[in-house]
């Protein structure tokens, strides 16, 4: 215990009274916080590995334990905070850029929460969804502009490819090797029942998976990592991941530890290698080059397919989303810069990129003032966390949602935000198969579509409370929303008024 | 069955080759991109200038171009065969996981990179004359090979060959004195095994473009391996 020692972030509370050494809490902690002293006869714990994921709180049959943050910290400054203090000791030590799991975690403003949504009084009378028919269905895709007849008259109804979602929310691109299997087949079970999509990352698509081939979004990441045929002619759509909210601007690294058996193969590198993704695709240093990708995969799969172009929510979005919506993508996929990760740099993940309601909002009133907004549809994340937030974003002018933190926190994530160490005790984002097992995917996949069927419940309430029967006609429909405490400025982006007015 | 593209749309030629016989041949091919995308069970050969990302995800077929390629061949090309008689432009082979891509003439910038290898699937590209900058960047598996048959005088490889390579091998024939390799990578001279390896990779190199191997295997060839499996590991710190 040098100059850099710091007392452990937590502690754990043990009820001695309540404790009847079961053990529980040992066999469960993949970080091995807890032991049996035989000299003492009691459980002893070293709180220093301790990552507050409360899985021993959990499981403890007796309620002997629970975590707290230490109070044993080091003089109060508002400046030099404890956590920055912590991270210079860190790095002082190792030399190491700092590395983080998990969405952004800072107090930066977040714009949902200042967004109030409409309710019709008097004029226009609100809608009971559990009595009157209220549509939740979305299509994604390019749409024509005009109604176009065939030579003799009929209506040409020939669209491009579409993408059906019972709901305007999908499961974003989380990889196999990031997240483990059992999550996997959770996120596309309940994909498939809900009649939405769930989304492959850059891992590839696992063998077993390939039967819910009509729910899956497959991805295309600059290290194409899995990509291959077979796996594009089994997606619903292909997605051409550009950048990431979480870590804009950088590419991606799955240590060799986590590169292990089916991961490996999936992936189609050896065992124990570094899964590399660059930052930069190679092939594209711009629109036209985009444009190449796209079509290559657009030729690939015959023209079936809708290509997505994921982007993260950087400044200047609203012109880079236009490039991308004239390369012949069907869908922008925008991801906000509170969105989650396995794994990013910290500095990255706390300072780099913009909150996606501004970005939404911006790159929709741009898409319409250039008259392009049907050529695309809209997708966004980065934290979305509640059916509120995607009425929000619809009204702000999205076609549908991506969820990922939300979603495993339905599978068990307690957001410990250690994500890197590939230890996760809830057998989320791991490899070790004595952790994986720990997440039964029967239960869930019930807990995905529990918790999507409430959203969508809760969609209706809030469209019937506006007087809106269907979700196409909240998309865009700004007038639906007002911002409390906002300047003028950030008023204008959104494009909101100010409640009150 | 012979294929005639003048001024066809790519879709449309891909869509002559896919209702085309198994072996056909395009004719007057002029830039048109995505050639034989995602294809298997042909064998076509191109008299023209087929486009950018020839190939691309090219599941099994066999691509003959009599002629130069441009960008982007075999771009994540999984299994088959492209065979160029002349130069090929920039990121060949990008991301290729399987199959072969031999190109008689030169290689521009990025060739091979982040090529990766699964077990018997280990992908080949051989470039009979120099390849540009960048060659096998990022590279996770595979073998490169660069012959610099031409001009042996001048150098086999631009800057920064083998950047962030992390897997699979490169072999130049040269000495490569006056090649630069990163860090993490070993170059050396190639020993008997080597050469025997190199043997079977250049077989049917030497007979696709008639050249004796034993002439091309006589001069001195640089192996390059990476280090290391997980070169960044010592980068991070856990936060």
């Amino acid at each position: 215990m040098g100059v850099e020692f710091i007392y452990p972030e937590f502690e754990v509370i043990r009820n001695e009274a309540r404790c009847i050494t079961c053990r529980v809490c040992e066999r469960q902690c993949a970080n091995e916080v807890h032991s049996f002293s035989e000299a003492r006869g009691m459980m002893i714990s070293d709180e220093s590995k301790c990552v507050n994921c409360q899985r021993c709180v959990s499981l403890c049959p007796t309620r002997a334990l629970k975590i707290v943050k230490s109070d044993c910290v080091l003089r109060e400054n508002a400046n030099w905070q404890n956590d920055t203090i912590r991270e210079i000791y860190k790095q002082a030590s190792s030399g190491g850029v700092l590395l983080s799991s998990m969405g952004n975690p800072k107090p930066l403003p977040v714009y949902w929460d200042k967004i109030l949504i409409n309710a019709s009084q008097v004029t226009n009378p609100p809608i009971d969804p559990l009595r009157e028919p209220m549509e939740t269905r979305v299509y994604l895709g390019k749409k024509p502009e005009k109604i176009q007849r065939t030579a003799d008259g009929n209506l040409n109804c020939d669209l491009p490819p579409q993408i059906e979602l019972s709901m305007p929310v999908m499961f974003s691109a989380m990889s196999y090797g990031s997240i483990s299997y059992n999550a996997h087949a959770s996120l596309a079970r309940a994909a498939s029942t809900l009649g939405i999509l769930y989304n492959t990352g850059e891992g590839g698509l696992h063998e077993d998976f390939y039967r819910y081939g009509s729910h899956t979004i497959v991805q295309v990441a600059s290290g194409r990592f899995g990509v291959h045929e077979d796996y594009l002619e089994a997606g619903a759509a292909i997605e051409i991941k550009m950048g990431q909210g979480a870590k804009p601007g950088i590419g991606g690294h799955l240590p060799g530890a986590k590169i292990v058996g089916d991961v490996s193969r999936t992936r189609m590198i050896p065992e124990g290698t570094d899964a590399i993704s660059p930052a930069p695709h190679h092939d594209i240093y711009s629109i036209e080059d985009l444009r190449q990708l796209v079509y290559s995969l657009k030729e690939a799969t015959a023209y079936q397919k809708p290509v997505i172009v994921k982007v993260a929510a950087v400044h200047n979005i609203a012109a880079i989303a236009s490039g991308i919506a004239r390369s012949g993508a069907d869908i922008i996929a925008i991801d906000g810069f509170r969105g989650g990760t396995g794994a990013a740099p910290t500095r990255i993940r706390d300072n780099v990129g913009i909150p996606i309601e501004l970005a939404l909002a911006a790159v929709d009133q741009r898409l319409r003032d250039e008259g392009i907004r049907n050529n695309i549809s809209l997708v966004v994340g980065g934290s979305i966390r509640c059916a509120s937030d995607v009425v929000k974003a619809i009204a702000l002018g999205a076609d549908a949602c991506y969820i990922a933190t939300a979603a495993v926190l339905a599978l068990g994530c307690h957001l410990c935000r250690t994500c890197h160490t590939g230890k996760c005790n809830w057998g989320i984002a791991t490899q070790q198969p004595d952790l994986v097992k720990r997440l039964n995917p029967d239960i869930g996949s019930e807990r995905l579509i529990n918790l999507m069927t409430a959203w969508r419940h809760e969609i209706m309430e809030l469209m019937g409370g506006m007087g809106i029967n269907s979700i196409e006609a909240l998309r865009g429909n700004r007038l639906m929303l007002r911002g409390v405490g906002l300047n003028e400025k950030e008023l204008e982006i959104l494009g909101i008024s100010h409640a009150g007015e | 069955m012979m294929i005639r593209a003048n001024g066809l749309d790519p879709s449309v030629l891909n869509d002559a080759i896919r209702k085309s016989t198994e072996v056909c041949e395009i004719e007057g091919c002029c830039g048109q991109r995505f050639l034989a995308a995602g294809m298997a069970h042909k064998d076509i050969t191109i008299h023209g200038i087929p486009g950018n990302a020839l190939g691309a995800y090219l599941n099994g077929a066999k691509i003959t171009v009599l002629g130069n390629a441009q960008d982007a061949v075999g771009d994540t090309m999984n299994e088959g065969k492209i065979v160029i008689h002349g130069n090929t432009g920039d990121a060949a082979g990008y991301a290729m996981r399987g199959g072969k891509i031999y190109v008689k003439g030169n290689a521009g910038y990025r060739a091979g990179i982040h090529m990766k290898a699964y077990k018997d699937k280990v992908p080949l590209m051989v470039i009979g004359g120099k390849a540009g900058s960048f060659l096998g960047e990022y590279q996770a598996g595979g073998v490169i090979i660069v012959l610099n048959l031409e001009k042996p005088q001048e150098k086999c490889v631009g800057f920064f060959p083998c950047t962030g390579m992390h897997g699979g091998k490169m072999f130049l024939r040269s000495a490569c004195e006056n090649v630069s390799f990163p860090a993490q990578v070993t170059a050396c001279p190639a020993g008997a095994e080597d050469l025997k390896e190199l043997r079977t990779h250049l077989e049917e190199y030497c007979q696709l473009f008639e050249l004796d191997i034993e002439a091309v295997l006589s001069a001195p060839f640089t192996v390059v391996t990476p280090d290391s499996k997980n070169p960044y590991r010592q980068m991070y710190v856990a936060n």
